[in-house]
Parts: structure tokens; sequence; C-alpha cells
């Protein structure tokens, strides 16, 4: 595909922290060289500019919780050619899907004096559950290097290289020893997605899965390797159950944890 | 003038973090009302941390905010340590220290160059700016990166660091894996005694407001993780009495949870120009030459001269991080252990944008029972709205409805508002009273 103009790129948030958007603008060497690339259209973080669509590319931050966010997704994707969902909110439902496993009007009040002025869905569902999307970029924040892949990507007319194996490759990579065999610290390398680098293995802590499900993840495995390492249930549910707790893998994995749990203490 | 009801709508706040509008109604001569329309769907982090283990608690606070994670974990780890009863190092207190520099450097660098400068030049975007001061905004984009470089090299990565735990790090970095920046930070230190020149000589409108400054006072520093929370009104407390004084208060007819002072429930302002009023004898020795060769005042009240005190600070925490970087040889635990005990804790400290307090009571297991967090945006939006209406009756008959409404969003981001940081905020609305 060639192009004759800029690509016209908007970025949309919804329930998240603003990090994944952020790390465009902290790709603070190549940012200039990228507004070359494409046309920022709708970026309303960094322009006042707000260019209506419709969209070549749009970057989606954020998980869906209200009822105005599942309208407004399907009128940006309306509205987008490539619509490219950027960051662990967006493609897993992000931290605050842990209401998914909660009570919904329960968390509501407990956290403000006046629930009824509060409008929340009972769940945070990724934008997958909502429209079709393109393109995922996982990770919590996704890695900048990565996003900047996917918009060159876009301009070339081609799919984005972004790898998936886990984060064990990486780890071997940079020379750490396992923390897994060596100090049985349970550790979600073997089932995470490659693109942090490796990071908390090489300061000493193990991965808590932030670019959730690696591709062909084996979590029953991992977990029972972790159980005859004897971490217990309780330990094992949380590591499993947060920034990508509602991943299908993770997911599954943390409630047949629980199940576990409830058939251990109710024989 | 006509006594017409009349609205001035900015529907998006552009170049702030999170998604918030504003909107005036005015009648006639009179603003009735100032709404900060905040379309942050709420997370509900305090409802989620419950049942949780502690040592989780850094990492979830973090992902409160993409700007200021760090602040979210240095206000929630010092309050466990509170709880939990455990000192921390001078090692691992110096660290830290150096990580809130990192995330200063970043946060003011960014706000600085690329969110409120073009609003002096009627630029849409720092990217546009770059046309008619490519040095200044390379110089700016520079300064930030540095910053993010610090926060990979200490806290593993700059965006939601890995390496800070309750207790001190995971593992102390080497001083192999520092003292690389020290070339980069000395430019950085000039670098940013240039950009603070730079802004220090932008065209000010003319606005003062009477505030009442709040923020962390240390005897020894300039203050980010401790200290006592003090007030230009006089008002010295330890942070564990931060309820005593400061309240989120429902107000009749909002739907708003604003902080005020409980003592007659007056709004407040946080943030670089409060510290820099309150503390500035405790600026760095550059940052402080700078201050007076830029005459910066001893009563500054303009929240549009914000950004000079963002550059100041700016200047402070590279000047800073130089010498802890200059002197840094790993010694000492990495982290402090500790054994689970029932408890409550609370701390303050200072987030790029202000006073950040949390409060964890936590049982014997380690597992959080209950989670508060008070973010500074939340606590300034009462004065936001304030100055928004004040600033708007002095500017109404000067401006069309257009361009107040530029002028209400270009306030608005004087305060470099962190909306995502939004655990308390609410759609708000004011009703006039009848």
């Amino acid at each position: 595909m060639v192009r004759t103009a800029k690509p016209r790129l908007a970025v949309f948030k919804f329930a998240s922290c603003d990090g994944c958007q952020l790390s465009l603008l902290d790709a603070e060497d190549e940012l200039l060289a990228v507004c070359e690339l494409v046309e920022l259209a709708n970026f309303a973080e960094a322009s006042s500019d707000l260019g209506s669509g419709p969209y070549d590319v749009a970057l989606v931050e954020g998980s869906i919780t209200t009822s105005e966010d599942a309208e407004r997704i399907r009128r940006v994707r309306r509205e987008s050619g490539f619509l490219i969902t950027i960051g662990a909110c967006a493609t897993a439902g992000g931290i605050q899907a842990l209401r998914n496993w909660g009570r919904i009007d329960e968390w509501v009040s407990s956290v403000y004096p006046s629930p009824e002025f509060i409008s929340t869905l009972a769940t945070s569902t990724p934008i997958a559950d909502h429209v079709h999307v393109d393109f995922e970029l996982h990770g919590c924040p996704i890695n900048q290097h990565q996003l900047i892949e996917v918009l060159v990507a876009v301009v070339e007319g081609r799919r984005p290289r972004v790898s998936t194996h886990s984060v064990c490759l990486d780890c071997k990579r940079r020379g750490n020893v396992c923390h897994v065999v060596a100090s049985a610290v349970p550790c979600l390398g073997p089932i995470t997605q490659s693109g942090c680098g490796a990071i908390c293995p090489t300061f000493n802590r193990g991965c808590y899965g932030c670019y959730g499900p690696s591709h062909q993840p084996n979590p029953n495995s991992l977990v029972s390797q972790f159980r005859s390492q004897g971490h217990s249930c309780d330990q094992l549910v949380p590591l499993l159950r947060n920034f990508n707790a509602s991943a299908p893998a993770f997911r599954d994995a943390s409630n047949a944890l629980t199940e576990q749990m409830n058939r251990d203490s109710n024989p | 003038m006509s006594s017409s009801a009349e609205t001035i709508r900015v529907p998006i706040l552009t170049r702030v973090e999170g998604e918030g509008g504003v909107t005036v109604h005015t009648r006639g001569d009179t603003i009735e009302s100032v709404q900060l329309d905040i379309f942050e769907p709420p997370r509900l982090f305090e409802a989620l941390l419950r049942g949780r283990p502690l040592e989780e608690v850094p990492d979830i606070t973090a992902r409160i905010c993409g700007i200021c994670p760090v602040a979210y974990q240095m206000s929630s780890v010092h309050a466990l340590e509170a709880a939990l009863k455990i000192q921390i190092t001078p090692e691992i207190r110096r660290l830290r220290r150096l990580l809130y520099c990192g995330e200063w450097i970043e946060s003011h660098g960014l706000h600085i160059h690329l969110l409120h400068a073009p609003d002096f030049f009627g630029a849409a975007s720092g990217i546009e700016l770059a046309r008619t001061f490519p040095n200044e905004v390379q110089r700016g984009l520079q300064l930030k990166k540095f910053g993010n470089r610090l926060l990979e090299a200490l806290g593993g990565r700059a965006i939601h660091p890995i390496n800070v735990r309750v207790g001190g790090f995971h593992r102390l970095p080497r001083r192999d894996e520092l003292t690389p920046l020290i070339p980069d930070f000395e430019w950085g230190l000039q670098a940013a005694i240039d950009a603070t020149r730079w802004v220090a000589g932008f065209s000010f409108p003319d606005f003062q407001q009477n505030y009442d400054f709040v923020a962390l006072a240390h005897p020894d520093e300039y203050a980010m993780n401790e200290g006592e929370i003090v007030s230009s009104s006089g008002l010295r407390i330890p942070a564990n009495r931060y309820d005593d004084h400061f309240v989120e208060h429902h107000v009749p007819h909002s739907t708003a949870l604003h902080a005020v002072q409980r003592e007659d429930h007056r709004a407040y302002l946080l943030g670089p120009l409060a510290r820099v009023h309150l503390n500035r004898q405790k600026l760095s020795p550059a940052a402080r030459r700078l201050a007076d060769e830029i005459a910066f005042p001893t009563h500054c009240r303009n929240p549009f001269m914000s950004i000079v005190a963002r550059g100041l600070e700016l200047v402070h925490a590279y000047e800073e991080s130089l010498s802890i970087l200059r002197d840094y040889k790993p010694s000492g635990p990495a982290h402090v252990e500790y054994d689970p005990v029932a408890g409550q804790g609370c701390a303050a400290t200072e987030a790029p944008r202000g006073l950040l307090f949390h409060h964890y009571a936590i049982d014997e297991q380690g597992k959080v029972i209950s989670a508060r967090i008070v973010p500074p945006t939340s606590q300034n939006q009462g004065q936001i709205e304030r100055d928004v209406a004040d600033y708007l009756k002095l500017r109404m008959h000067e401006s069309g409805r257009e361009q107040l409404a530029i002028d209400c969003e270009q306030l608005v981001r004087t305060y470099d508002p962190c909306i995502s940081c939004s655990t308390h905020f609410l759609r708000v609305r004011w009703e006039a009273a009848p």
C-alpha cells in the first residue's frame, strides 16, 4: 500500500492511568520524527488541535467500565481505519477488572459517600469485547519501541513485528540466573509475553505478568511447579490476578486455584 | 449588558493529563457557576486494594497514574512502613529521593515544554512550538529524557517502576549502573537553568490570588518524602494529623468531594508554587541563586507563574540528583525486613503536583484491610474552580466567549492537573444559589 498523505492518527483514552499514551511522548528522541511520519489529528494530551474523524489509525488506551464508554468505543471504531489497542487496560481490562470478581455496589459505596451519583458497570472489559480490534499491543505500560514499530508498520502497509515469546528468552539473553530454579521465587516469566526486557528478574524479583499471557502459555504446569515448591494458593491467586487478571489464560488459572481452595476447605 | 444566561464551555481540556472539561454558567456580568467536569470513569482503587498482600500496594497504586507513579509508590511505602513500625536506612532514604528527583524531572520537563509553554505563544502543541523554538523544545525533550533514564536505572523503568518495595528496594543498583548518568545530569543542570531563564521571560497575565499554600516542610531539605504539613497561614502538623485538619467535603448540591480545611472550609493550593513559597530557602544552591537572579517574587500568587516554579524545581532536582549520583556507593541492605503486624499508618509525600496523602489499615497476615488515597489534584479542585471564576470576572469585559473559553483552559493548565488520579473525582455540578 503506498500512501500519498500522512496517515491521520488519533489517540483515545478510556479507563486507564494515561501511562500507555505517555510512552509515546516519552520517546523523546523519536517524537519529532514520528510527527513527520503521521499527522497527530486528535491527541488531546499533546495538542489542542482536535481534528474530527475519520482517522486512519486510532490508538486506544483504557478499558470499558461505563455504558457511555461502551457507546463511545463503537463511535471510535466507525471513525477509524485501523484500531490498535495499547496496554493491559485496553487488551485485558486492566487492574480495574478486579471488580469482575467483586460486588460493584459494595465497591462503589466503600469509596464514595454518595454512591447514587456514580454510574459505572459491574465489569471492566477489554476493547475487543466490544469492537473488532486490528492489533493489540500488550503491556502495563506498553513498550514505546514496540509502539513506534506499530506506527511505522501502518505507514509502510505491513503487519507489525512484535514478539510473542515468553519473558524467559529475554531473561536468558540478559544472562540472568533463573529465580524459579535457583531461589524458588514464583515468577510468571514462563507464561508472560516478552516486551519489558525482563526487568523484574534483573532486579531480583519474580515477574508479575504486566505483559499478559505469552503465545501458547501453560499456566497449569507452572502453577503445579510453584505448588510443589511450597507456595500456597493464597500467594498464587493474587500473582495471577492483577493487571491482566481478566486475560483468559490468567483468569482461568486463578479461578482454577480458587476452586481448588474452596474444595480443600469444604471437602 | 443583557441578563440572559449563557454558557462558556471547554468541552475537552487539552494538554492536561486525563479527561476533563470546564463549564461556566454566566448571567449578564455574573459568573453563576464553574464546573470542572471530570470524564474519568472511576477505577475504584481503594476498593480493589482490600484483601491484597501489602507487598503489592506500591505496584498497584503506581497504576493510578502514568505520569506520577513514583509519587504513589513513595506515599504507599512510607504509609505501610509507618503501619509496620519499621525504619528505612539513610542509604535507602537517599535513593528514594533520587528516584523522586527522576520523576519530578520527567513530569516538570513534560509539563513545562510540551503542555504549558505552547500557551504563551499561541501554539496548539509542543510539536508546533518546536517550529518557532526548535532548540528550546529539543532541550526540553532532552531534559525530560534524562529524568526517564534515571527512573530506568534506579527503578527498572520510567512508567510503573518495578524496584520499589515496602522496606526499600528489591535490588540496589551497582555504582556502574548509575554513574553513566553523571555527564547527562551535568548537561541537564545547566540546561535546566537556561530553560528556567527562558520561561521566566514569558509574558504572564496579571492575575493574583490570595492562596493558602500547603506543602510538606523539612528542617534539613526541600521536602519530598518526609516532613510536617505546613501552610502559609501558619499550620504546622505531623502528616498523621492530616485528617484533623483536612476533610473531603460533600458540598451541598454538588456531587464533588472537595478537600477543604476543616476549620472554615477554605480551599487551599498544593504544588510547585506552594512548595517554592514555603520552602524556598531549602532549594538547592543553584536553584536558590537562580530564583534570586530572575527576581522570583517571595510571595508569588500568580498561578501563571507556576511554570517558573516548576523550572526552579527542575534545577533543584538536577542538582540534588548530581550530588547523590556522584557519591553513590551501594551499601547496606536493599530493603529492611519486617514481620506483618496489624495496624494503621499514613504518609504524605510531594508528588510533582503537590501533596499526596495515603492511609492504610493492615492485618496480622499482612493483608490490606482498607486504603484511603487523596491525590493533589483532588485537593486543588476547589481552588481551581474559584480561580477560574475570579479570572473570568476580570476578563469578561475584554473578551468574547471563544477567547474566554481559551483563557479558562489555559488557567486550568497552570495547575498541571492530573485527572487520571481521580479516585475521588466525580462529575461536578455546582448549583447557583437561588
